[in-house]
């Protein structure tokens, strides 16, 4: 069956390639692409329409060209690259809004696809070890990212109770990492060293953007209403990620913690917001039975896999490389043995 | 000195190597009837004057007792012994018994020449102490007439069979209380091999290169099994051994494999027992046990993560409920904040266990519970008195005073170490849950009945355990 796709955020890296892999697909017949930006992705048979999503034309678009499937994938994390917090805001949610309310008259819609994230779950000390989808009702987050992206949901859901004719997929993305796709984490690796909170050491857990396009692609075309959890496999402890770049953890405590983010965002060094700061702390862990059993996709990368990726990818300098440090290991090894040798030996002389 | 082959052997004392090493002066190099070194310092020919005296040139070992042992002939007794003249006797007393001194031709005890023997004794061997003054007998200028030999070897017989008893009954009594024999510990490292001291050195290295380059693996709930098993549980084994010397009863009833819920009381201020239980269960079964902790636990900076990298988790049911059904084993501690806060007034006295959630907890999971009493968690900070006001100020469940502080102004801070009493860990029998079906878990009744029988369970257990130990600290 044919499928006419509206992308919304076609600028960015990560929806740019979820319209190329849509463009390789015989049953996608129509593609097109709204964002303010130039796309950064090649794109050939994608038709790209420079428009903001809150702008009405969006509704023009959905109804003459008999758009069937809409992904919004234009939610921004980074306020920085936004142009500040309350434009991400104003982009995260109002968009998400007017975006929602011309799909409601939309005639022709039957699959909606968001683009969510796993900040909806918030870190809290009392969270569960990993958060299964119907747990991001417990602790909404307060403030941040997070709250956008519990509303954007909330919106969404409504629009699917009121259009009960269109699936609605929800994809809660844990970090994404990779080489080109430029999330909110990876600025703490560009810094010489890494700054941690002292005494806390958060779990992590990263999706691969390759992952990421597939899900969303299968997302479009496939028939897989409802909330997914969308991470590789595996966890990492941040400070399992700093020795594996090699870096030098920077660790604060956490009364400085506020002031230390906000003077790197301020030096625009890395772009860390104080929720992301609870994240620092405490971490998070979401399962993804869902996504294997019922999506039927299994992410072809763990979280160690992405995270190396990345590192290799971005070619991060590293402080103490691994291979140095077995080289060490190897010289202090046989060091040692040779001087316990040497010692056994003079004992056994002097008797 | 000695031959490498006899130091490998031969166990030297500590003063006896400091001398040797600082070249003071010489001590007597003959044996005692036990085998022990003679420990009187030596006048000349290196023997001392009771050694000399006896003609004792030809009991000064030049090879190894064991050698001389097997070398003489069960009822040998050479007129002049050039090491070692043993009787049948001696040679079949065995390593207990390693004597090289012959009981010698004249059987009678040379008691004024002995006596002084008795006082280089080692204090265990008070035993044998008489058959040493026997078999010590000068004997062995060895021209002993027949005759006196044969009456010599007579009782030299009961003499040494006495001795062999005693010896016996004393290496067996060593062994029931675990003494260790004097042991040099400078000589020791020396002859320890060196395959193995660089085996551990290697394992240390390979340790800290995993731990420099992040090439560990953690499980979901953040667990570090390499950190843990190869770092933290080392750090505590000392505590488990030396300091409260745990001992287990009961511990086949942990299961081997599988889902199993330990439900323990709790006590002693501080969650230690549930450090030294989770050792514990390592210890004898090889399994981490996964705690559940308070939700405080996981806010304090650092005892946090070092929950968490040990296995803990929260303490809601999600978490539990996903470990059992894994086939972990998982340990909780329900009488929580208010056995920990328990007064001394209290102790062993088991509180409530709140709503028997951990109950549903195995009835879902269909796991065994396995009840835990550990006995001894109490006397380690026996908590006074509870500042309530303090403690609501800041935020704790209790702020204790305990009996520890009142003797900080005369020994300083070391007074807050925790007390060494001896405790006891008992797995008790494992209740099953299957007869009763996953659906139980939401039946009150059943909840709050097995809660009850785990309960009087642990009590039972706790009386037991206090009857019978000997004291708090011993």
């Amino acid at each position: 069956m044919t499928r006419r796709v509206l992308i919304t955020g076609v600028a960015g890296q990560l929806a740019g390639r979820v319209a190329r892999a849509l463009e390789e697909r015989d049953d996608v017949v129509e593609i097109v692409g709204i964002d303010v930006r130039d796309p950064q992705v090649d794109l050939h048979r994608t038709q790209f329409v420079r428009a903001d999503v809150r702008n009405p034309l969006v509704g023009r678009i959905l109804e003459v060209s008999r758009i069937d499937t809409v992904l919004h994938l234009s939610t921004s994390s980074t306020p920085g690259a936004a142009g500040g917090r309350a434009r991400m805001k104003e982009i995260n949610v109002i968009g998400a809004m007017q975006l929602l309310a011309a799909c409601q008259q939309a005639p022709d819609l039957r699959r909606f696809v968001l683009k969510s994230s796993t900040a909806v779950y918030g870190s809290e000390h009392t969270d569960p070890a990993s958060f299964r989808e119907d747990a991001a009702a417990r602790t909404p987050p307060k403030h941040g990212f997070g709250k956008d992206a519990s509303e954007v949901e909330g919106y969404v859901r409504a629009f699917g109770r009121r259009r009960k004719d269109v699936d609605v997929t929800i994809l809660r993305f844990a970090n994404l990492l990779g080489p080109r796709v430029d999330g909110a984490f990876q600025s703490l690796f560009t810094l010489p060293v890494v700054p941690t909170i002292l005494g806390f050491d958060p779990r992590l857990q990263f999706c691969h953007e390759e992952d990421a396009v597939a899900v969303l692609a299968e997302a479009a075309t496939g028939g897989h209403p409802g909330i997914f959890n969308v991470a590789g496999e595996g966890v990492l402890y941040l400070s399992q990620c700093v020795r594996l770049a090699g870096r030098v953890p920077a660790p604060v405590p956490l009364p400085f913690a506020a002031g230390v983010a906000s003077a790197l965002r301020r030096a625009r060094r890395a772009d860390i917001t104080s929720d992301q700061l609870r994240f620092l702390q405490y971490g998070r862990v979401v399962d993804t039975d869902r996504l294997r059993d019922v999506f039927g996709y299994t992410p072809r990368y763990s979280t160690r896999e992405v995270f190396e990726d990345f590192l290799r990818r971005r070619r991060l300098r590293q402080v103490a490389p691994s291979e140095e440090v077995t080289r060490w290991e190897q010289e202090l090894a046989s060091f040692l043995r040779r001087k316990g040798q040497e010692r056994f030996l003079a004992r056994e002389e002097g008797r | 000195m000695m031959s490498s082959a006899e130091s490998q052997a031969e166990i030297i004392s500590l003063s006896e190597a400091r001398d040797a090493r600082s070249g003071a002066r010489p001590r007597c190099a003959a044996r005692t009837a036990t085998g022990q070194r003679c420990r009187n310092y030596a006048t000349e020919e290196g023997l001392c004057r009771v050694h000399n005296v006896q003609g004792a040139q030809d009991r000064v070992v030049a090879e190894a007792p064991p050698a001389a042992g097997s070398d003489a002939p069960p009822s040998d007794a050479p007129p002049s012994g050039s090491g070692v003249p043993s009787t049948g006797p001696d040679a079949t007393s065995g390593p207990s018994d390693p004597s090289p001194a012959s009981p010698g031709a004249k059987g009678a005890p040379d008691d004024p020449d002995t006596s002084t023997n008795e006082d280089q004794e080692p204090i265990g061997s008070a035993g044998s102490s008489t058959a040493e003054k026997d078999a010590e007998a000068p004997g062995p200028g060895g021209a002993a007439t027949a005759a006196d030999a044969a009456v010599g070897s007579a009782a030299a017989d009961a003499v040494a069979d006495l001795a062999q008893r005693a010896a016996t009954r004393l290496a067996a009594e060593a062994q029931r209380r675990g003494w260790q024999p004097p042991v040099d510990a400078f000589g020791a490292l020396g002859e320890v091999d060196a395959a193995a001291l660089t085996d551990g050195l290697t394992r240390a290295t390979g340790f800290l290169r995993r731990r420099l380059t992040g090439d560990y693996d953690i499980d979901a709930f953040g667990f570090d099994d390499d950190l843990t098993t190869n770092l933290l549980m080392p750090l505590v084994r000392p505590l488990h051994r030396y300091y409260w010397r745990v001992s287990s009863r009961g511990e086949h009833h942990l299961p081997a494999e599988g889902g199993a819920l330990v439900v323990a009381n709790h006590a002693g201020t501080l969650p230690a027992d549930a450090i030294i239980t989770r050792l514990d269960i390592f210890e004898h079964t090889g399994r981490h046990a996964r705690e559940l902790g308070a939700d405080l636990v996981f806010r304090t900076p650092v005892i946090g993560e070092l929950a968490r990298k040990t296995g803990a988790t929260l303490a809601s049911g999600d978490d539990a409920d996903r470990l059992l059904a894994a086939g972990e084993m998982v340990a909780v501690w329900p009488e929580g904040y208010k056995g920990l806060g328990k007064s001394w007034r209290d102790r062993y006295k088991l509180q409530r266990f709140g709503r028997g959630g951990f109950v549903s907890t195995a009835l879902r999971a269909q796991a065994p519970i396995v009840p835990t009493a550990i006995v001894g968690s109490e006397e380690i900070w026996p908590l006074v008195y509870d500042l309530r006001i303090v403690a609501k100020a800041l935020g704790l469940p209790y702020f204790p005073i305990v009996a520890q502080m009142f003797a900080v102004p005369v020994f300083g801070p070391l007074a807050l170490l925790p007390l060494p009493s001896k405790w006891i860990i008992e797995y008790g029998e494992p209740i099953d849950t299957t007869p009763y079906g996953p659906d139980a878990a939401d039946d009150p009744m059943v909840v709050f009945d097995l809660a009850d029988q785990v309960r009087e369970r642990i009590q039972d257990m706790l009386h037991r355990n206090l009857l019978g130990r000997r004291s708090i600290f011993l």
